[in-house]
């Protein structure tokens, strides 16, 4: 590659990075800025007179310890329900032979094509016929299911071969035993990459909360209590930005965590959707 | 237990007898019993949670219930939901054309912009000679998997009055920038022709309406506030989109690439009459995740502008949640939700078309 592209390259995405990162930054330096100096330095990304005010109002003086143990519960709920459910429907359509198979796969394409935004005032109705509004279940079992997870394992399962699942009949084991502790272990991939895409989903999923739990405060979880911090009144002008930002921060914490130590597998779930698509 | 016997009997009987038609069957029998056993309780779930209450809500877009009082105390109007939101003048119909608009602008803005940027990114990436690549995928990608929320506040903050935006712009413009970004109504387009002279309607434009709104009204272009509301768009989806170019990229057949390089090929030629081609399936995919992502924004609008300044941020999604739960109009909630599911068909397939069409 010739010098000059090279260094164009370089710096195209030096400053996009730039653009991708900075914000981050300079937030965290925000939430230790008292409320003048954020106004009169808004670009300095470190605090020339440092203050936990923010902190102090996110941890002790809001019920952010609270969200974040709703936030828990909830998303591992979820997530293990999901991986359960969907890992079984995923094997009877990838390897089980039954009447109906192809049936039931075209639904799970079919809810596939739903999107989420149409699902607002259904849900609302079935769980309050269901009496499961203001409630940890209410939060929970709407996403203990999902097709694009369905789908995802039947990916998994077909790559695997046959003959291991016939060597473990022929010694004995029955269907369920044989799905549970012969193949299931080996889809480990598939596995880690729906818990990944079922934790950052639950964690920030912000609509569900707000129709199933807005009017009980002790069920919040962090997105929509985050989405009632710092905001003094009508407008914009009274927006609390070192609180704010430090909620903020705290909210991306524990998915950036996951993000960076297992990064190759996020990559792997959208590279699969990618190549199949 | 059971299906363990019938498979250990079945395994005594093999060297004797040809398989029968019978014993087959039997097994696809256990198999059909364990496959409906399987994904019975997920076809649970998503029929209680999703295929049951789509029928129910189609049903309750016929209705008029307030979201509060038990759903059997509703009463039937008909299709006046629809008629409500788009024949019958009023603040109804004139509020749900605003939600249109505004949504179209941002697709017509994000879809391209995110795509463009997110290809060129995955390009530049994908060159094996660069160094650092993992830092840089990871850049970009990092703002898809954050909350939505915390997003949105970081972006108030940075498009605040006197945010990095306008810092940034009063540096790079002459004198200073003091927009206050997230409560200003006027339109790109009418800006812009108010640069040239032309601050009202004329005529033709003002006089005729389509849903309640004059053609006027309708080539607006997106308010300063929604474009806000799209950088923050186009900077948190880039990352997924530069992710699913790249392992396009990376799915290309190397002897292709070669056998044109033999062949005599300059990297521009490579680049446009093989590399481009073979992305056409990942171009569609990114489109079509692009427009069905875009049409239904809400997140970012409820936490940044709950629709305003003027409405020029209020979309169909947006108006989903307003109508259904604040202003205690469910019927006409579901009505919205079903008539932007057909939106997002028909802009799928009109994208659809138009990709074939090149063929």
């Amino acid at each position: 590659m010739p010098a000059v592209r090279r260094a164009t390259a370089y710096l195209v995405l030096t400053a996009a990075a730039l653009a991708f990162v900075y914000p981050f930054v300079l937030s965290f330096a925000t939430t230790f800025k008292p409320r003048d100096e954020v106004a009169t330095h808004p670009v300095l990304p470190w605090p020339l007179m440092p203050d936990s005010r923010a902190w102090e109002n996110v941890l002790v003086h809001s019920d952010f310890p609270l969200w974040t143990l709703n936030s828990l519960l909830v998303t591992i709920g979820a997530t293990l329900l999901r991986l359960f459910l969907d890992s079984l429907a995923g094997y009877a359509l990838a390897r089980l032979d039954w009447r109906g198979r192809g049936a039931v796969f075209g639904l799970v394409l079919a809810i596939l094509a739903v999107p989420p935004i149409v699902l607002t005032v259904p849900r609302f109705l079935v769980l309050k016929e269901m009496m499961l509004l203001n409630s940890y279940a209410g939060l929970i079992l709407p996403l203990a299911v999902d097709a694009v997870g369905i789908f995802i394992m039947k990916q998994f399962f077909e790559g695997l071969p046959k003959e291991l699942e016939e060597a473990a009949r022929i010694d004995g084991a029955n269907i369920f035993q044989t799905y549970w502790r012969v193949v299931l272990p080996l889809v480990r991939p598939g596995l880690i990459t729906l818990t990944i895409l079922s934790f950052q989903g639950t964690w920030n999923e912000f609509l569900l909360p707000l129709i199933v739990v807005r009017a009980s405060p002790e069920h919040w979880t962090l997105p929509f209590g985050l989405s009632t911090l710092g905001r003094g009144g009508a407008g914009g002008q009274t927006w609390d930005y070192p609180v704010m930002l430090a909620g903020s921060i705290l909210t991306i914490l524990p998915v950036a965590v996951i993000f960076i130590v297992l990064q190759r597998f996020f990559v792997r779930g959208i590279a699969s959707g990618a190549v199949k698509g | 237990m059971a299906t363990g016997t019938a498979v250990a009997a079945g395994r005594v009987e093999r060297p004797t007898a040809p398989p029968r038609p019978r014993r087959r069957s039997r097994i696809h029998g256990r198999q059909g019993l364990a496959g409906w056993l399987f994904v019975a309780p997920a076809l649970l779930g998503l029929g209680t949670f999703l295929l049951a209450p789509i029928l129910l809500a189609l049903w309750v877009s016929f209705r008029d219930w307030s979201g509060l009082a038990p759903l059997d105390t509703s009463t039937a109007v008909g299709a006046e939901n629809y008629r409500d939101l788009l024949v019958e003048s009023g603040v109804v119909q004139s509020d749900f054309a605003k939600s249109l608009r505004n949504n179209l602008y941002y697709v017509l803005g994000v879809v391209p912009a995110q795509t463009a940027l997110a290809f060129v990114l995955a390009v530049i990436v994908n060159n094996k000679l660069l160094k650092g690549k993992a830092f840089y995928r990871t850049a970009f990608y990092f703002p898809s998997v954050t909350s939505s929320i915390a997003v949105a506040f970081i972006f108030i903050f940075l498009f605040s009055p006197s945010g990095v935006v306008n810092v940034l712009l009063s540096a790079l413009l002459p004198g200073t920038v003091e927009t206050v970004w997230l409560n200003e109504p006027t339109g790109a387009i009418h800006a812009m022709l108010g640069w040239v002279g032309v601050d009202s309607a004329p005529g033709f434009l003002g006089d005729r309406r389509l849903m309640g709104l004059s053609y006027w009204e309708w080539l607006s272009g997106p308010s300063t506030a929604m474009l806000s509301i799209m950088t923050l768009a186009v900077w948190t989806t880039t990352g997924t989109f530069m992710l699913m170019f790249l392992a396009g990229l990376q799915n290309i057949p190397e002897d292709v690439d070669e056998a044109a390089l033999i062949d005599g090929a300059s990297p521009r030629q490579r680049f446009f009459r093989i590399t481009m081609p073979l992305m056409r399936p990942t171009l569609f995919l990114v489109l079509t995740l692009g427009i069905i992502g875009t049409w239904q924004v809400f997140d970012q609008i409820y936490a940044m502008t709950s629709g305003g300044p003027q409405k020029t941020t209020l979309t169909p999604a947006y108006l989903i949640y307003r109508e259904g739960f604040e202003n205690s109009a469910m019927g006409r909630s579901a009505a919205i939700a079903f008539i932007v599911f057909a939106v997002i068909l028909v802009f799928t397939g009109v994208q659809r078309w138009i990709l074939r069409g090149r063929d």
